[in-house]
């Protein structure tokens, strides 16, 4: 059999790696050109900007009526002022200011237009990305668990710019609109013959225009595509390089990247064919128009029919036809993609906000730190419920720790604490007050939270751990650092506390990210905290120091924990075994231990945490237990 | 550096352009051809408008000599006509259309070189990078960020690519149809001449000024703005976090803050932009007012005439987009210019790690790795100090030690992915210098913490090593790295795609991968660098005695932090600050009562504590 190296040396694709695979393009569905009701929309944040952008168009007529007046007072230099017939050297000087005063409000329209609408179009820009932004902050959880990120980035940043340039374009197209009706009914009132002998070439323009039109676009669609797949051969290349290179990977890799770069070079290329092939048709067109004015207008001129005059401005008219036309038929492409993007993006904005604060919500200045569970019942996808008629008590001060099986409900528990979701029945009182009555700021503060996978966000440690509260001051942070064990190591950074923390604290290891994250919890000093342990093992020495500063932690509050290990585990006031959404036993550690059951089978397997047991041993334990109370 | 210097970019930029000389030389015909139509064409509208002054029976007066001789030699094909003006307006007329019309193709074929040649060198440029970057050794790659290194793949490719399509053909035309034009106008008429053309410095100027100004801020607003995509990012990604301390207020203010700087800044190009535009429209204009007024009294006095005033005019409309293009052009030059800088700044670097000439592959005897006395460090610190030690086949090393004592620097060079400073490395007495890297990658297995998962299918990420392999070979793999079974529970079974945008394996299912694809391979040594951290003790137990037919004949190192991984091993180091400390089986090294002992007591006499069934019921 061929070994690899054959394989390899002969450049052939290997039946197990990937060819048709890579990103696709970024959901561009060229949708109807035209969406009333999303315009509707649109046009309210356009109109905060109303003053503004009439003075725009304004300028933008302005810009027009000056940009056609100033051929015809070419044509009336060359009539009045220079026709051997009439040797007026005033007349001249008169026209030719007449000229710079049309080239005087030309050049302050030109300058306003293009001024007022890019800047208008970039605050809008600004507008419509905050509005997204803000309204995600104030979204449930749930929606948020079902969204890709990458999607709602998408939309912040590359659907808002495709509104952006749709609004630039939107305007000029406007004035581009006005040029063309100006030009045309400019050639038309200087004579209305020759005018219309010119305009037969438009028509034809337009029409090649549109048959190329699809054509073209299928091809620069299709270069972009295989440029992007390039792209992401490149990265995915880059990214998992260690890979690549500890298989051997390097030939096959090069041999389908080069498949790849080959196919975009093909696209390119035709995509560039199309793009140069409309030159020639305006250029002939361009020529035709002239040719007509040369016979047609010449003739006339020698017949008396028409003064020199009217021949030179259609000449001048003539060269600056076509560009209002090339630029109309591609604010149609814009039109559709801003179309799509306009869509998707009020799509973001119209999700409802599901939890939001009751008028006359409370915000209690302390609560004393009990939590309740009364008949909880709740589940994340209608008819599928993962806690079923949960109750149970918490009182101020205590620890308890929330086992069982994956899936159990552990995790959802403590979520309902902070109001993440809104139950089905039943209700969640923390301190006294139902969650729903209270808002959800006060609700932040009193509940803390520490997850399994700590988030940090880039920037100080310092500032990673006020982060709940902007006002703690230097001493709160270290004396917090010091609970918890953290200082030592900060300290040992070169630059302390003023250390830039990468992207997720990626230069911290896991344990010391952690400690980092229980400071921020002790600094942001809620009476209740919420905690889910980690599970990835953290080398030993890390933690130990992570086991005393979880004890530090919890002094002095109401804790809830979802524990992983026995060490947690047994030193909490109270272990609550969930089992299928119901709570199958309560109790302290020796409680359980003399009752036989679940736990005490999970228990006494021996392992360090609950979590190394595996799936049949849990199963098997469960069974037993459900056997045994029988 | 050669090379790397704006000339000597330009110079490599341009050799590489030089290799497709029949595509060059097509396109500098078409150069020619274009800007010899498009200056045509303002000399046939002036005698155009010349014939159509002609008074009624008198002689036709085109005052451009070589139209009216060509006038003329064509009437005296076809013959004069009933009106010889009107014969005169015909040809005129068609040589224009002729004119325009050849201008349209040769404009054509010359901006299609330019985008082919363009594409060409971008993809030449592509390849040459690509290759690169896999020969690089890994000290290099750690060292640079993976973001850094696919913008110059990527967008500094394209910048060059942009530069010889935009700048480099359109250089020659510019300089040929603006020389040329202005040769034109000034030997018409001198004065008029120079007033006509008094707009080509300051719009020529402007556009250079504005497109380089416009530049820099256009580098400064991606900054922000990917500075602003950070903070969102980072938003949505530790949305429960923000959710949690409710700080949504805290985050609207830093997007905010952000935000308005891309709003300065976007501003500021507006600002550019709008002026720009507007005073070169205003310089074209004034200079078009002087030429009416300085050429409209040479006509009253009769020292011009009309036609040639109009041949002036249509002159400066020619001429007006092709000099604000030269700004265009200027940009591409810097662009091209940076980019170019910054690609062969990486294709010109030597990598470190590479097979030295005559290497031989690596010839397997037995499959016998020994470290002789092996040091390494980076910038005069050692982070391992005279490691020595041997692994035979059928035989595994482990090796423990506290976090950045080296272990893994450990498992990075027995792969080749560095070299030692001093000492040497040696598989059944070769040194690893001495061999291919690609031998030696193919005999030594290294299995990573951190799996990278390709967007592709589960199979074909097993089969990452070998995508020949027979799919029994790979389901074999994945049955040994105990990971068979939830493979085939998965919807698409090994078809099922992972990676990014597809289903995501939890930390231990990405490490088993990671196993299942170094065995696939068969090598000749396998080394585990503490990879099993996310995998539970009993499946580690289920892939240890799984891989116990492969193990037995060949070479195993075991690195771990993890004592329960490595203590059937049958020699294990112990490395602190990068030497070894403590080396034997593990009773023995119990018996020493040393590091190891200690470890020992952390970490399983505490699980055994936790376990034994107590009264205090206190906290640990």
């Amino acid at each position: 059999m061929a070994t690899r190296s054959t394989h390899e040396r002969s450049h052939e694709i290997p039946p197990k790696a990937s060819i048709k695979l890579g990103p696709t393009v970024d959901e561009e569905v060229f949708g109807d050109a035209y969406n009333g009701q999303m315009v509707r929309r649109f046009i309210k944040y356009v109109a905060v900007y109303k003053v503004l952008l009439w003075v725009a168009i304004a300028a933008v007529l302005v810009f027009t009526v000056s940009s056609i007046a100033i051929p015809l007072i070419i044509k009336s230099v060359f009539d009045d002022a220079i026709n051997t017939g009439s040797i007026s050297r005033s007349k001249l000087s008169t026209m030719v200011i007449i000229f710079l005063a049309a080239v005087g409000f030309n050049f302050v329209a030109n300058y306003l237009q293009e001024l007022i609408v890019g800047r208008v179009a970039e605050r809008i820009l600004i507008d419509m990305r905050r509005a997204m932004y803000e309204h995600i902050q104030r979204l449930s959880l749930s929606f948020m668990d079902k969204t890709e990120i990458g999607k709602l980035m998408s939309r912040l940043q590359g659907d808002v710019a495709a509104l952006q340039e749709f609004l630039q374009t939107a305007v000029f197209a406007i004035g581009d609109l006005v040029l063309l009706i100006g030009i045309i009914g400019a050639m038309v009132w200087l004579d209305w013959r020759l005018g219309l002998m010119t305009l037969t070439v438009l028509p034809t323009l337009f029409i090649v225009r549109i048959i190329w039109m699809p054509y073209a676009r299928r091809s620069f669609l299709r270069a972009r595509v295989t440029s992007s797949i390039v792209s992401g051969a490149l990265a995915e290349n880059i990214n998992g390089i260690r890979a690549v290179q500890g298989l051997s990977r390097e030939h096959v890799n090069y041999d389908l990247f080069d498949i790849r770069a080959k196919d975009n070079l093909k696209a390119a290329n035709r995509a560039a064919k199309f793009g140069v092939m409309m030159l020639p048709i305006v250029d002939t067109l361009t020529g035709a128009a002239m040719a007509i004015i040369v016979i047609a207008g010449g003739f006339f001129v020698l017949g008396g029919t028409i003064t020199v005059g009217v021949m030179v401005a259609f000449v001048l008219f003539v060269q600056r036809f076509f560009d209002p036309i090339r630029a109309l038929t591609m604010h149609y492409n814009v039109l559709q993609r801003a179309m799509a993007s306009g869509e998707r993006i009020f799509e973001v904005i119209d999700v409802p906000v599901e939890i939001a604060d009751k008028p006359n919500a409370l915000d209690p200045e302390e609560i004393d730190g009990s939590i309740k569970f009364e008949n909880v019942t709740f589940g994340y996808l209608p008819d599928q419920p993962i806690l079923k008629n949960i109750n149970f008590e918490v009182k101020p001060g205590e620890t308890v720790a929330l086992v069982g099986p994956t899936g159990s409900g552990k995790t959802s528990t403590t979520a309902l604490v902070h109001r993440f979701y809104d139950i089905w029945e039943g209700s969640v009182k923390v301190g006294g007050h139902d969650v729903r009555d209270m808002t959800q700021a006060s609700l932040g503060r009193h509940v803390s939270m520490v997850l399994q996978e700590p988030f940090l966000f880039s920037g100080t440690i310092f500032e990673n751990i006020i982060y709940a509260k902007d006002d703690a001051t230097r001493e709160d942070v270290i004396e917090a650092a010091q609970a918890v064990g953290a200082h030592e190591f900060i300290m040992k950074l070169p630059e302390g506390y003023e250390t830039l923390l990468q992207q997720r604290g990626g230069n911290l290891s896991l344990g010391q990210r952690q400690l980092i994250s229980f400071a921020r919890a002790i600094v942001a000093d809620a009476k209740i905290l919420v905690l889910d342990e980690a599970t990835a093992s953290i080398d030993s020495y890390t933690e130990m120091l992570i086991q005393q500063a979880l004890a530090r932690l919890m002094e002095g509050r109401t804790g809830m924990v979802i524990a992983h290990r026995l060490a947690t585990i047994r030193g909490a006031d109270r272990i609550i075994v969930l089992q299928d959404g119901e709570i199958v036993e309560m109790g302290n550690h020796n409680e359980l231990m003399a009752l036989g059951g679940l736990y005490a089978r999970l228990y006494s397997m021996n392992y360090a945490s609950f979590d190394d047991i595996p799936d049949e041993l849990i199963q098997q334990a469960m069974q037993d237990s459900q056997g045994s109370s029988t | 550096m050669e090379g790397t210097s704006s000339v000597g970019v330009f110079m490599r930029i341009t050799r590489m352009a030089l290799q497709y000389r029949q595509r060059l030389f097509f396109g500098l015909v078409s150069i020619f051809l274009a800007s010899g139509f498009q200056l045509a064409i303002p000399i046939l509208i002036g005698s155009a408008v010349d014939a159509a002054q002609s008074l009624e029976g008198a002689e036709t007066v085109i005052s451009n000599g070589s139209v009216s001789s060509a006038v003329d030699s064509i009437k005296g094909v076809f013959g004069e006509g009933s009106n010889p003006a009107k014969t005169a307006l015909i040809i005129i007329a068609v040589l224009l259309f002729v004119a325009s019309v050849g201008r349209g193709v040769s404009a054509m074929f010359q901006n299609y070189v330019g985008e082919s040649v363009g594409q060409s060198i971008g993809y030449e440029l592509r390849m040459l990078y690509y290759e690169k970057l896999q020969r690089l050794s890994f000290s290099y790659h750690a060292g640079v960020h993976t973001g850094d290194l696919i913008t110059r793949g990527i967008l500094d490719v394209e910048g060059v690519r942009m530069f010889v399509q935009t700048a480099l053909l359109r250089t020659v035309f510019l300089v040929v149809l603006i020389g040329t034009g202005m040769y034109l106008m000034l030997s018409e008429d001198l004065t008029l001449g120079l007033i006509s053309l008094s707009f080509v410095p300051f719009v020529a100027w402007r556009a250079t000024a504005a497109r380089l100004k416009l530049r820099s801020n256009w580098y400064a607003l991606q900054e922000r703005l990917s500075a602003l995509t950070k903070v969102m990012d980072e938003n949505l990604g530790g949305i429960t976090v923000v959710r949690a301390f409710q700080s949504q207020e805290h985050e609207m203010k830093k997007f905010d803050i952000t935000s308005n700087e891309t709003l300065a800044l976007a501003n500021v190009q507006v600002g550019i932009r709008a002026s720009n535009i507007s005073m070169m429209g205003l310089a074209f204009m004034l200079a078009m007012a002087a030429v009416l007024w300085v050429g409209g009294l040479q006509v009253i006095e009769g020292t011009m005439r009309p036609g040639e005033l109009v041949q002036f005019l249509a002159f400066m409309s020619i001429l007006l987009q092709p000099v604000r293009q030269i700004g265009m052009m200027v940009n591409g030059y810097a662009r091209g210019s940076a980019s170019g800088g910054r690609l062969f700044a990486v294709l010109d670097i030597d990598p470190e790690i590479k097979d030295k000439p005559g290497a031989k592959d690596l010839n397997i005897t037995s499959g016998t790795l020994e470290f002789h006395n092996v040091s390494f460090g980076y910038e005069g610190e050692h982070t391992l100090n005279g490691i020595s030690f041997k692994a035979e086949p059928g035989h595994t090393v482990g090796i423990v030690g506290p976090p950045g004592s080296g272990k893994s620097t450990i498992a990075h060079l027995v792969p080749r992915f560095y070299d030692p400073i001093e000492g040497h490395i040696t598989i059944d007495g070769q040194d690893l210098r001495d061999i291919t890297l690609d031998s030696l990658r193919k005999a030594v297995g290294i299995v990573e913490q951190d799996t990278f998962l390709f967007m592709a299918s589960v199979e074909h990420n097993v089969a990452y090593g070998d995508p020949w392999a027979p799919d029994d070979r790979v389901e074999l793999a994945s049955k040994y790295a105990q990971l068979g079974d939830y493979i085939e529970r998965l919807p698409g079974g090994y078809d099922t795609m992972v990676g990014e945008r597809g289903v995501s394996l939890s930390g231990g299912q990405r490490q088993r991968l990671s196993i299942a694809r170094s065995i696939l391979l068969k090598p000749q040594l396998i080394v585990f660098d503490d990879s099993t951290a996310a995998i539970d003790a009993a499946t580690e137990q289920r892939i240890r005695a799984a891989l116990t037919d492969l193990t037995k004949d060949r070479a195993t190192i075991i690195i771990s932090h993890r004592l329960s991984s490595l203590m059937h091993a049958d020699e294990i180091l112990f490395i602190e600050a990068g030497k070894i400390v403590e080396r034997g089986t593990h009773e023995e090294l119990l018996t020493q009562g040393g590091h190891y002992n200690d470890l020992y007591e952390l970490q399983i006499r505490r699980s055994e504590d936790s376990s034994r069934s107590s009264d205090d019921g206190g906290a640990s």
